[in-house]
């Protein structure tokens, strides 16, 4: 059932609208908006999403007409975005630790770059669920490298559970130098270097090329370090059509990363990781290199991870580099907003670089999503935007807060899950009728 | 021990999304009140060592020097589910001397600090750390914290393993208010032996951090761990059952030498009559809700007392057992689903347990997270809110600071803020159940040993000089 509102009267009038199954328009008024592009949060804010987009999200104008079909007073509650997690395994694995169940890793495959997580993503995983429910909406997801430097092809997806998660396949292939690049090329990192240099180079050759790849593997006694479709995984790599996440931490790994554009101009390049990146936080912003980087990562728990500060961020930040905070140095991608939050709080400490409140919600919405190529899209409300719209029972960043609503492409979201339905159960330990099997 | 093994020597940027295999293990030692052995030579000279049970390796810490201190008009958190508002703490001599309202007297020529708008509370305790015995940077040589090269090693001592210069000490301090620690050998034994209590102050020796009289404990481990890692090897145990039954062979075991007056001294055994004696206390890692209830009876069946489950992501299914039997569960607020025997992990875990009146204490197994333990338990804290389970902050900070104390065996020093206890006492710059709340100075035994407003306070282990970031804020 439409109905006409009128937004910015004092006298909206707000009526619980049955909540449709299926896509519907939705008007969330009165709520203590947050774009996710940096602004502060907006008072009395209302979002309007239609056709599963975003067509207005701010303070109403005045006399503003509309017709939807679910009108939702906030009463003041918070609302935003939904949060882009980046870097993730999400959909990739049940059980990470039951190797049946993880799809991140493949010792075993001849296999590297050319690996594309799109084609296992799995839409009922519970981790999909469970960070659905905190307010995630979107993630970028990967497999990690095993074999080989390169980690393969990751995939943007959304947590809504239909059966369509991939949003874009292939959106972006990482590499890892440093320690543990040098690991998977043989032992060193000059070795990674060198196996790094020789892959763009086949996939240079590749160029313009149809057909089956002709070139020669690339091997090491009985192990295939670049099979000839690794190659040509990367051509799009190589020609600047597919982005090139480079994991490394140690300021002078990243400065050979920032190098490789004096040799590979069209390299679209990202860096993830980059714990001691504010040493080199000028060079950084001048080469236009945005950073996935770890929130408060402080410990020196490698050699090139030495000068590790949760100051990273903040540092980075203040030179002018886009900075997305790294989901995959957390315990799991939903602590995003507690990361954010404590970067916020580094602003009151003494010698130490943090985010004001718009800038750390961004970097776990508007700029993750940008830095994946969804700038516009998603992790921010604005016209034309995805409609993926997160109501708080309090201030997202802080750590008692979780969403109560769930939107995502304009969708409401089932927020139940495994760990839900045991909290239900477990509710009290009553089995005086039946035992707890029978509670469900 | 690492249950949700982090391959983090290998993948900075990527550490947790490697692959989680848990490895742990547990070990504890007991004196026993047995005769040392002696050997004579021929030149007539009796060799002999310390007697069982004298203290050895002992702790030489002692308070460093300190001026009488109060904090006043802060909100105070007690550590026993007391709170204060606008009151004052005033330590001296490294002790509290008293604690109270606004009308609380504060003698004049000490040094006061203006509590307004902030909260005091004790020193955070973490009763499951492994911070020295796999310390960073985590290469393959500072891997120290599971003995597994036996199912049962109840004879190694964790201190024996702490590397005090490890940089994540001070993380703790200055980032995490944590004032006093227990070391716990790794999950990948059933018995991973002792554990050691330290005092979180930067020391060249480990004996420098030892927390004067704090009994050991001993580390257990069910599940998963122990029997993958030598079932892996061909050997027992290499199922759930195997588990029990190695653990009852060795307590029998155990039980005859307490038994034989004329038994040699062995290091393990020693170590389990401690436990049965009481006189060491029992830190049983354990997942799973129904291997809880098996280890209980276990524990009635030989005769020991376990104090603690840690890691238990399913105690809420078990709330009312583990109040009658007194025992308290130390878990995380969020792990989960990273290993078969945590997929049942809720948020509204230590909740639960609350509402059963059972024992919460907030743990941390991670050099990361003991830096932000008060969050944690604001998480915890929230979910059970939202299914009307309504926890005042005060008790809650009590899930971080008396509760582990009391677990740990230190309650009567440590702990809370009540007058003749150490002066263990942080100063929060806001609500420490805030996400946006930080330490901003941390008082050990009535030193000022961490202020955010000092940069000559943060303290810098060996290991750090003349390395990138050195002094940096952390």
């Amino acid at each position: 059932m439409k109905r006409l509102l009128t937004l910015g009267l004092s006298g909206l009038a707000l009526a619980a609208a049955a909540a449709p199954a299926l896509a519907q328009d939705v008007v969330i008024a009165n709520a203590r908006l947050v774009i996710g592009d940096g602004s502060e949060p907006i008072e009395g804010g209302v979002v309007i999403v239609d056709d599963g987009k975003v067509v207005f999200a701010g303070k109403p104008a005045p006399g503003q007409n509309l017709e939807t079909d679910m009108l939702i007073d906030a009463k003041g509650a918070w609302v935003t975005p939904g949060l882009f997690a980046t870097v993730t395994t999400l959909g990739l694995a049940d059980v990470s630790a039951v190797g049946e169940t993880n799809d991140i890793t493949a010792r075993g495959t001849p296999f590297s770059a050319a690996l594309d997580a799109s084609t296992a993503i799995n839409p009922t995983s519970q981790h999909i669920l469970v960070h659905r429910a905190a307010g995630i909406t979107r993630a970028a997801t990967t497999t990690l490298p095993s074999g080989s430097i390169f980690a393969g092809q990751g995939a943007i997806i959304d947590l809504d559970g239909d059966f369509r998660p991939v949003m874009q396949a292939r959106a972006f292939q990482m590499v890892t130098l440093g320690e543990s690049g040098a690991d998977n090329a043989g032992g060193s990192r000059v070795a990674a270097h060198a196996l790094l240099r020789a892959a763009l180079r086949e996939a240079q050759a590749l160029v313009g090329k149809t057909g089956i790849p002709e070139t020669t593997e690339i091997g090491k006694a009985d192990d295939v370090l670049l099979s000839r479709f690794d190659a040509e995984a990367l051509v799009p790599v190589v020609t600047g059509r597919q982005k090139l996440y480079v994991a490394v931490d140690r300021m002078a790994d990243i400065r050979a990363v920032l190098a490789l554009k004096q040799e590979y101009p069209r390299l679209d390049l990202v860096l993830v990781g980059a714990t001691e990146g504010w040493l080199v936080a000028n060079e950084i912003a001048a080469a236009g290199v945005p950073v996935i980087a770890n929130g408060l990562i402080d410990l020196p728990e490698t050699f090139e991870q030495l000068g590790a500060t949760q100051s990273n961020a903040g540092r980075l930040a203040a030179a002018g580099v886009t900075v997305a905070i790294n989901a995959a140095t957390m315990q799991d991608p939903r602590r995003l907003q507690q990361v954010a939050g404590n970067l916020v709080a580094l602003t009151r400490m003494p010698g130490a670089s943090g985010m004001e409140w718009g800038q750390a919600f961004a970097a776990i919405s508007s700029v993750p999503a940008q830095i994946s190529g969804m700038g516009g899209k998603a992790g921010v409300l604005t016209a034309g935007a995805l409609g993926d719209v997160v109501m708080w029972t309090g201030d997202p960043l802080e750590v008692g807060s979780v969403p109560t609503r769930v939107f995502i492409g304009g969708v409401e979201q089932d927020l139940t899950n495994h760990q839900t339905r045991l909290r239900d159960r477990y509710i009290d330990l009553d089995e005086s009728d039946r035992p707890k099997a029978y509670d469900w | 021990m690492i249950s949700h093994y982090k391959s983090r020597a290998r993948i900075g940027a990527l550490a947790t999304l490697a692959s989680a295999l848990a490895l742990s293990a547990c070990a504890t030692t007991g004196s026993t009140g047995d005769t040392a052995s002696t050997s004579a030579k021929s030149d007539d000279k009796a060799f002999a060592a310390t007697p069982a049970g004298d203290p050895v390796f002992a702790s030489t810490y002692t308070p460093f020097p300190n001026a009488a201190t109060a904090i006043r008009g802060a909100t105070i958190y007690d550590g026993k589910g007391g709170r204060i508002e606008g009151g004052v703490v005033f330590m001296s001599g490294g002790k509290i001397t008293s604690v109270g309202g606004p009308d609380t007297p504060i003698p004049a020529d000490i040094v006061v600090f203006d509590g307004t708008g902030k909260f005091v509370t004790p020193g955070i305790i973490d009763i499951h750390s492994h911070l020295g015995d796999y310390p960073s940077p985590g290469v393959e040589a500072h891997s120290d914290g599971n003995e597994a090269t036996s199912p049962t090693t109840p004879e190694v001592w964790a201190e024996h393993s702490v590397w005090p210069q490890d940089p994540g000490f001070s993380r703790a301090l200055a980032n995490g208010g944590v004032t006093s620690l227990q070391i716990l050998p790794g999950s990948a034994n059933l018995m991973g032996g002792r554990s050691v209590t330290l005092k979180n102050v930067p020391a060249r020796t480990v004996q420098g951090m030892k927390f004067p009289d704090a009994p050991y404990g001993m580390k257990m481990a069910c599940g998963e761990n122990p029997k993958r890692v030598y079932g892996g090897r061909g050997r027992a145990p290499s199922t759930r059952m195997g588990n029990f039954a190695v653990n009852r062979e060795t307590w029998l075991a155990a039980i005859d030498y307490a038994n034989d007056p004329k038994a040699k001294r062995d290091l393990a055994k020693e170590t389990l009559v401690g436990v049965l004696k009481g006189d060491i206390l029992i830190q049983n890692h354990c997942y799973r809700a129904d291997e809880m209830a098996l280890v209980m009876d276990m524990a009635k069946e030989m005769g020991y007392k376990v104090t603690a489950f840690h890691h238990a992501v399913e105690a809420y299914k078990i709330g009312d057992l583990l109040r009658e039997n007194d025992v308290c569960s130390a878990i995380w607020a969020d792990w989960y689903g990273f290993k078969m025997e945590s997929y049942d992990g809720i948020l509204e875990n230590a909740a639960f347990l609350q509402r059963e009146g059972a024992c919460v204490v907030i743990h941390s197994d991670d050099a990361n997270d003991i830096q932000r333990l008060n969050q944690e338990a604001a998480k915890a804290q929230a979910a059970g809110a939202r299914v009307g389970i309504d926890i005042p902050d005060a008790t809650v900070i009590q899930w971080l600071t008396y509760n582990p104390a009391k677990a740990m065996g230190i309650e009567d020093m440590t702990g809370s803020l009540e007058a003749g206890k150490m002066a263990d006492v942080v100063l929060w710059n806001g609500d420490p159940l805030s996400v946006y709340t930080r330490p901003e100075k941390v008082w050990i035994d009535g030193a000022l040993m961490f202020d955010a407003m000092n940069p000559k306070t943060r303290p810098v282990s060996d290991f750090e000089l003349g390395q990138p970031g050195e002094g940096d804020v952390k």
